[in-house]
C-alpha cells in the first residue's frame, strides 16, 4: 500500500499545474482517487453529505453483476459441451471447472475489449476537455460484454463501444447527461449495423473451432412460429422443446442453461444482482416491480388473445426468456437515463415491460423487444416526468384556491 | 456604390455558404433530402449538380425579374419558374441517366420543395442584382453540395465498401472469402445519415464557435 502511495506522490508533480504532464491530470487523478479514498473537503456551503460516491455506486453495480458474469461462463461452457462433448458435463467438480474456464476464456477478451475502449476514450475526452475523468464506463463497461453474444467478433464489440460512448454520452456532455443507456446503444447500433452477428442461430453458442454448432436463442425459436406458412409438425416439435422436457423448459430458462447473450439468461443470477441493488438502495424497486407487472400483464393479454403459438405461451415463462429480467434490473434502472419522479417511474417500467413483450410478439425481426422498448421509453422519460411534475403542480394549486 | 466583379463583399456571398454560413450545418435546412439520398455517391453527385443547376437559374432568373413581380404573388412565381426548371432537370435525368433518375425518383421532383432554394429566392435573390444572386445560389448550392458528398462518402465507404460504386476493401476482407470485415448495415439505414450530419456539425462548431454565441455577441 505505502509502495503505491509513495509512487503516486512521486509521479505527482509531474502532473501538477506547471509539471511537464499538465494536460495529463485528469487521466492522474483518475488514477489516484480509484486506489485511494481521495482526502478532499467540503468547499461549499453544503456539509452534510452521503459517504456514498459515484465510484462506489458503480463498484456496487458491478458486485451485483458478477453472478450473470459467472453463471454467463459457466453457460457458454454448458453450452458449447453439451453440444460438443457431454460427457464434460456430467464430471462433478472437475466438469464445473471445466465449462466455467472455457466459458471465462471467451468472455475475457471481450470485457478486455470494452474496458480497454470505452475507457480510453472517457480519458482522451477528459484530458480535452479538462475536467476529472467520471466514473460512469464502470458499470456500462461490465454490462456490455453481457448483452453481447458470445460469437460476436471483438471489433464489432469494439466499434459499438465507440459509437455508444461517443454518440450516446459524450455528445451530450459526458456521464450523467446521456438521453439513452450507453450499454444497450452499443448493442442497438451492433444489432442494426451487423445484424448477421447479434441475431441467428449461429452466434449464440460458441463455435470453438468446428463451425457446425448452432443454437438458437429461446425467442428465436418462438419467432418462427409466427410466420407464414408454418407446418404443424414444426409448431409440435417447438412447443415441445418449452414442455417441461425440453430444453427451454420453465425450469431451464428459469435457472438459466438455454443459449443467449453472455449475462441474460439465468433469472436467478438476475434476481441475486436485483437484491444487492434493492438492498443498497441503488435500483428502483418501482421501475423493477412495474416493469415485471408491465411485462406480465402484456404477456397475459397475449395469453387471453392467443392468435398465435407464440401468444399461448405461459406468461411466466415469457418473462424467464430472453433477456427480460436482465434488462429490466439492470438497464431500465439506470439512474441517468430513466424517469426521475416516484410516480413516472412506475409509469416509465410499466411500459417498459409492456412494449417490451409486445414488440418481442408482433415483430419477428426483433426476436428481443425489451432493448428497443428501453431505448424508446428512455426518450419518453423526460415527458413522463414533465406531465408527473405539471399534474402535482395543478394538485397543489388547486388547494390553495379552496 | 459601384463594386468590381470579385469585391470583398462578392466573394463573402461565395465563401460564406460553404462553411460559416452552411445552408445544411448551421442553417439546417434541406434535410430531408441529405438523409435520402446520400446512401450512393453518384446520387449524391447528381443531386448535388441538379440543386446547383436549378438554383443558379431560379435565383438569376428571379433577381432578373424582381422589380417586375407583383409581390402578393412573388410566392406563386418562384414556384412557378422552379417547378418549370425541375422539370427541365427531371426530363435530361431521364433522357441521359435512367438508371440514376429510376434511384433517385421523386427526390427529384422534390427540389421544389427544398426550403434551400426557396429560402434564398426569398431571402436574397428579390432584393438583390444579378451578379451577387448568381454568386449566392452557387454558394449556398455548392455548400449544400459538399456536405451531401461528404455525408454519402461515409455512407457508401462504411456501408457498402464501394466509392462511386467501384470496390474499395478487397474482397479477401470479407468475412465470406475468409476476412473478418462486414459492411455495416447501419449506414445504409436513414438514421445514420442523420448522425454522420450531426458529427460534422460537431466538429465545424467545435472548431468555430456556436453560431447562436455568434448571434448574442452581434
Amino acid at each position: 500500500m505505502s509502495f503505491l502511495r509513495n509512487t503516486l506522490n512521486k509521479i505527482k508533480p509531474h502532473f501538477l499545474k506547471g509539471g511537464k504532464l499538465e494536460k495529463l491530470y485528469p487521466a492522474y487523478d483518475a488514477f489516484e482517487t480509484f486506489l485511494f479514498v481521495p482526502n478532499h473537503t467540503t468547499i461549499t456551503k453544503c456539509h452534510v453529505r452521503d459517504s456514498i460516491d459515484l465510484k462506489r455506486t458503480m463498484g456496487t453495480v458491478i458486485l451485483a453483476l458478477i453472478p450473470c458474469l459467472i453463471f454467463g461462463c459457466y453457460n457458454i461452457g454448458y453450452q458449447y459441451y453439451s453440444q460438443f462433448d457431454p460427457s464434460f458435463i456430467t464430471q462433478n467438480f472437475n466438469g464445473f471447472f471445466n465449462l466455467f474456464l472455457y466459458g471465462l476464456m471467451k468472455v475475457f477478451p471481450m470485457i478486455v475489449v470494452s474496458y480497454g475502449v470505452g475507457l480510453s476514450i472517457e480519458f482522451a475526452f477528459a484530458v480535452f476537455r479538462k475536467h476529472p475523468v467520471n466514473e460512469g464506463y464502470l458499470v456500462t463497461g461490465m454490462l456490455i460484454p453481457l448483452i453481447f453474444p458470445i460469437d460476436c467478433p471483438l471489433w464489432i464489440v469494439a466499434l459499438s463501444v465507440v459509437f455508444a460512448v461517443i454518440i450516446g454520452k459524450e455528445v451530450f456532455g459526458g456521464t450523467g447527461m446521456n438521453i439513452l443507456n450507453p450499454a444497450l446503444l452499443a448493442r442497438g447500433f451492433a444489432f442494426f449495423a451487423y445484424p448477421t452477428k447479434l441475431s441467428g442461430d449461429k452466434v449464440w453458442v460458441s463455435q470453438g473451432s468446428t463451425d457446425t454448432i448452432s443454437g438458437e436463442t429461446a425467442l428465436g425459436e418462438l419467432a418462427t412460429l409466427v410466420k407464414d406458412n408454418v407446418s404443424e409438425a414444426h409448431v409440435n416439435d417447438v412447443l415441445s422443446n418449452f414442455g417441461s422436457d425440453g430444453s427451454y423448459s420453465l425450469l431451464n430458462s428459469f435457472l438459466g442453461f438455454i443459449p443467449g447473450s453472455i449475462g441474460e439468461t439465468s433469472v436467478v443470477a438476475v434476481l441475486i444482482g436485483a437484491g444487492i441493488l434493492l438492498l443498497t438502495g441503488l435500483g428502483s424497486w418501482r421501475i423493477m416491480f412495474s416493469a415485471l407487472i408491465g411485462g406480465f400483464f402484456m404477456a397475459s393479454i397475449f395469453k387471453f388473445w392467443g392468435a398465435n403459438p407464440f401468444m399461448e405461451l405461459n406468461p411466466i415463462h415469457q418473462l424467464c426468456i430472453g433477456g427480460f429480467m436482465f434488462a429490466i434490473v439492470f438497464m431500465a434502472t439506470d439512474p441517468v437515463s430513466a424517469a426521475q419522479t416516484n410516480t413516472g417511474k412506475l409509469v416509465y417500467g410499466f411500459l417498459c415491460g409492456f412494449l417490451g413483450i409486445m414488440i418481442r410478439v408482433f415483430n419477428p425481426a426483433y426476436p428481443e423487444g425489451i432493448m428497443l422498448a428501453i431505448l424508446f421509453m428512455n426518450v419518453m422519460a423526460p415527458l413522463i416526468d414533465h406531465y408527473v411534475v405539471q399534474a402535482s403542480i395543478k394538485r397543489r394549486m388547486n388547494r390553495i384556491n379552496i | 456604390m459601384k463594386s468590381t466583379l470579385f469585391s470583398k463583399k462578392n466573394r463573402k456571398l461565395l465563401s460564406d455558404p460553404l462553411g460559416d454560413q452552411n445552408p445544411i450545418t448551421i442553417q439546417v435546412l434541406g434535410i430531408c433530402s441529405a438523409l435520402a439520398i446520400t446512401v450512393q455517391l453518384q446520387q449524391a453527385l447528381v443531386m448535388a449538380m441538379s440543386v446547383v443547376f436549378v438554383m443558379v437559374c431560379a435565383n438569376v432568373i428571379i433577381s432578373a425579374l424582381r422589380n417586375v413581380i407583383p409581390s402578393r404573388i412573388r410566392i406563386i412565381v418562384q414556384l412557378v419558374v422552379v417547378s418549370s426548371l425541375v422539370v427541365f432537370v427531371d426530363q435530361v435525368l431521364q433522357a441521359f441517366l435512367p438508371d440514376v433518375q429510376e434511384k433517385l425518383s421523386v427526390f427529384i421532383g422534390l427540389i421544389v420543395s427544398n426550403c434551400i432554394i426557396m429560402g434564398r429566392l426569398e431571402a436574397f435573390a428579390l432584393g438583390n442584382k444579378l451578379w451577387p444572386s448568381f454568386l449566392d445560389a452557387i454558394g449556398n448550392a455548392i455548400g449544400y453540395g459538399w456536405i451531401l458528398l461528404a455525408v454519402a462518402f461515409f455512407r457508401e465507404l462504411l456501408g457498402s465498401g464501394k466509392l462511386f460504386g467501384y470496390q474499395v476493401f478487397p474482397d479477401g476482407w470479407y468475412e465470406a472469402s475468409g476476412g473478418f470485415y462486414l459492411n455495416n448495415n447501419l449506414m445504409i439505414l436513414p438514421p445514420m445519415a442523420l448522425i454522420v450530419v450531426g458529427i460534422i456539425i460537431w466538429v465545424q462548431r467545435s472548431r468555430k464557435s456556436f453560431p447562436e454565441e455568434l448571434l448574442e455577441e452581434n
